[in-house]
Formats: C-alpha cells, structure tokens, sequence
C-alpha cells in the first residue's frame, strides 16, 4: 500500500508542470490513480521551472519569460491562488560605459534552499549565472563568487559553442547536511562545487568525457546535462551528462561511467536523470538518441526509462505501458522526477506535451495527460 | 506628461489600461516613471545593460527611439509595442 512518508497522511500530490506556453499543476488522489490538471497558470509565458518549497509546501516559484517579455520570477505564498512578481528579479549587474554586459536570457533552474535556512532560494540563469534570494524570492543577488569570478568566463566557454537554448546553470544541489556546499552544473561548463556558501568554487569533472573539445582530459568544458545529488547519502551524485551516465561518491574526485553498462543498442545519452529518495544505490535515466545527428528522441522510437538498483552496475529496461514502437519522445532536462512516497513515484513530460506516471519505481507507466505545450520541467511534490 | 500606450502583454502591470501617463523629459524618463506607477514593467522591456529588449520597439510619436535617451517632450505620444514571430 503507498504511503506518504515523511509528508502527512493528508498531503496531496502534485506535480508542476512547467511547458513552453504556461505552467500547470496535475493534483492526484492519494493513490495517486486520477490526476486532474489545472487551468493554466500564465499562459503564454515560456516555463522554465515550476518549483514548491518543500519547507513550508505553500510557497511556489515560476521561471517565467515571455518571447517579447524579459525573465522574472513569480512567487505565491498560498500554493498559486495569488501571485506576486519579484521586486528585483535576476540580472547582472551594469556593465561600465563602453565594455559589453551580461543579460538575463532565462531564468532556467530553481531550487529551494537549505532547510535550517528559509526563505533562501537559489537561480540559475542563461547565461549562466547563479543566483541567490534570501526572501522567498522577492529580491535576487547575484552570486558573486561565481558571477564576479575571474574564470567564470573560460569555465561557461564561448558563447558561440554554447547548446541550442543557450548556455545554462543548472542542477543546483544543496547538501542537506550542510548548507554552504553546493554543487552546480553548467552547460557547457561542467560540474562546480563551493564549500563557503558560493564564494569559491572549483570545477568536479575528472573522468567525464568531453569528446566535443579538442583537449584528451579537460578541467572544465564539460556538457553536464543533469546533476542530481542522492538525498539519503549526499556524498552520492549522478550526473546524466552529454557524454554518458556518471556517478560519483565524495570524497572521491573522479566520476565513473556508468552508463558503460547501458546496453549497447541504447546508449547512455539523455538529458533528465532522477534519484531514489531514500536508497542511494537507485537512480533513473530516460535514454535517448545521441548518434548521428543528436536526434534526441527515445532510440528506435521506443521509449523506456532506465533503472539502477546497484549504483549503476546493472541497468533495467522500464517500459511497461510505454508505446511500443513509433514514439519518438523527448524529456528535457528538468522533465523527469520521483516524488517521496512509497514506492516513489516516478513522472516525465514530454516536449509533445504528455505526462507520464508510474507510481510502482517505473514498473508500469501510464500517460496521466496530453495534449499540453512542450513540457520543459516536472516536478513531483506534496501540498 | 505624456500619453503612453501599454500593449497587451503588459496590461497586468497597469490594470489593464492600453492608455496611461507619465512625465519626462526623455524615454528613459518616462520609462523611469511608468515603474514608479507599475513596479517591474520596466525590466519586462529593457534589460540590465539598459537595452531595448529584441522584440520591444518605442515609438515617440512615429518615430522610432532606438535608445533610451531618445527625448520626449510634453505632448508626445510614447507608444510601446511587442513584435513577436513564431510559434
């Protein structure tokens, strides 16, 4: 029988759903069997990241842009009845007369702070830029250690080479044990770790391929594509990269590829990667195709999430439910998440605007809505 | 004081008037005001490095102000519009 652990017998689950036109949230029942989708929340707006803070589960931060609108952040305090935009949204700072500035392009990652410290939130833009809010999100400052630092701009690289949406800061971890230590993933850039609260910071990528630059074993450059630390044993990650699947566990320096032990005929390309909330040792990856041109659709037409129980070791096809054939799907880097309950329920969108759930760790799935905007983000929660 | 005209997209920042007023002597000016009235309208429009964002045009009358230091006198007609392509 599910449960809520750690969450109330009351909660509700949730998911905000963040697409290319708006934002919605899916309420399920607590078996979480039947969802009902909200109306959209600002419609028209391009929705990075749909985000409730896990400390009070009644706060809510949007990434929000429109084509002609410039990036904000809007934040309701009654789980998204009102809303209200920051007072001082994310920016660089002015660049002095004459030399050329950085602009906010999106506001593309949100993460809720640490638990001993509320109200903090952290952003992380493109271009890449990290971000910090220490009232809920009315006010955003930059993080000068790695905005300000004199090699953000050789770790962030060319813009010229940067991914097709531009290049981004992501993946922002909290360690729950500490709240000064953060690790972050930049693409292109690769992984960085500070242990001061965001003053220094130095790149974490030893052992993970870089086949698009030109040197053998680069310090930085790395195309991280989703960096995820394991809630229950924080010196773990894993990190779904455009190189391969990675795991790492502190205080190790160097990432292993996992992903090596992905059959062959799938490979371990993808963007989103998702990690149990309480077993270290489990992690999901939705592969998709990396050959040729980059496709980037579920290999074959034949979509399934990967699983690992062993840290990686081994992999298992998840697919019950899935099409079979002829579904060429693809689930974006913040598309795919486990909610806490027991068993976890897993959930992706896809940009052809489907949610798909599996409330047993994966082993069956079923699309619980369609017909929405191409979906940039999922996010599972309790309200 | 000039008269400036709101497109849709940013009628949330002003109740939903197309027409509303503010003073100043240049668009940055009355771009400086119109926040006053309407927090955070201005940043929707022009960026950190005080450009026009891409797909935002000001007119002052029928002309076009390319730069923020375009003047405006009292009188003027300030019109903003949002030109979006795509879909």
């Amino acid at each position: 029988m599910a449960t809520s652990r750690g969450t109330g017998a009351r909660t509700r689950p949730v998911l905000l759903v963040g697409t290319r036109k708006g934002a919605f949230v899916l309420t399920g029942d607590p078996a979480r069997r039947r969802w009902q989708l909200s109306a959209p929340h600002f419609l028209g707006h391009i929705v990075n990241h749909a985000v409730l803070d896990p400390r009070d589960r009644r706060t809510l931060l949007v990434a929000a842009r429109a084509g002609h609108l410039g990036p904000t952040v809007f934040g309701s305090t009654d789980r998204g009845k009102r809303w209200r935009e920051a007072r001082r949204p994310p920016a660089f700072p002015k660049a002095r007369e004459g030399e050329p500035g950085l602009v906010v392009q999106h506001v593309f990652w949100l993460a809720p702070g640490h638990a001993r410290e509320p109200g903090v939130w952290y952003a992380g833009t493109s271009p890449p830029g990290l971000f910090r809010s220490a009232d809920g999100g009315e006010t955003w400052d930059g993080v000068l250690g790695f905005n300000a630092n004199p090699l953000r701009a050789p770790w962030v690289g060319d813009p010229q080479a940067a991914p097709p949406d531009g290049a981004t800061l992501h993946s922002i971890n909290i360690d729950p044990r500490d709240p000064q230590h953060l690790y972050i993933g930049v693409s292109c850039g690769g992984v960085f770790e500070t242990t001061d609260g965001g003053a220094r910071w130095r790149p974490l990528n030893q052992g993970c391929a870089a086949d698009f630059l030109p040197q053998p074993n680069p310090e930085y450059g790395h195309d991280v594509h989703c960096l995820r630390i394991a809630p229950a044993a924080p010196d773990v990650l894993y990190q779904q990269n455009h190189c391969g699947i990675y795991r790492i566990a502190r205080p190790a320096d160097r990432w292993t590829r996992i992903g090596e032990n992905m059959p062959r005929s799938v490979g371990d390309i993808g963007f989103p990667l998702a990690v149990h909330p309480r077993e270290p040792q489990t992690a999901w990856v939705f592969p998709m195709d990396g050959g040729t041109v980059w496709p980037r659709v579920s290999p074959g037409g034949k979509p399934a999430v990967y699983g690992t129980r062993n840290g990686g070791r081994t992999w298992r096809r998840l697919a019950q439910g899935l099409p079979p054939r002829d579904a060429w799907l693809t689930v974006k880097r913040q598309a795919l998440s486990a909610d806490a309950r027991d068993p976890v329920g897993l959930y992706f969108g896809t940009t052809s605007g489907e949610v798909w759930a599996s409330v047993d760790e994966g082993e069956r799935w079923r699309r619980i809505a369609e017909h929405l905007p191409h979906i940039y983000s999922v996010e599972a929660a309790d309200l | 004081m000039s008269a400036v005209f709101i497109p849709a997209p940013l009628r949330s920042y002003t109740g939903g008037r197309s027409r509303v007023t503010a003073g100043g002597a240049t668009v940055a000016a009355v771009l400086a005001e119109l926040d006053r009235q309407y927090a955070g309208i201005r940043f929707r429009m022009i960026d950190e490095q005080d450009a026009i964002r891409p797909h935002i045009k000001i007119f002052v009358n029928q002309e076009q102000a390319r730069r923020l230091d375009a003047p405006v006198a009292a009188g003027d007609e300030v019109i903003i519009l949002t030109a979006l392509s795509g879909g």
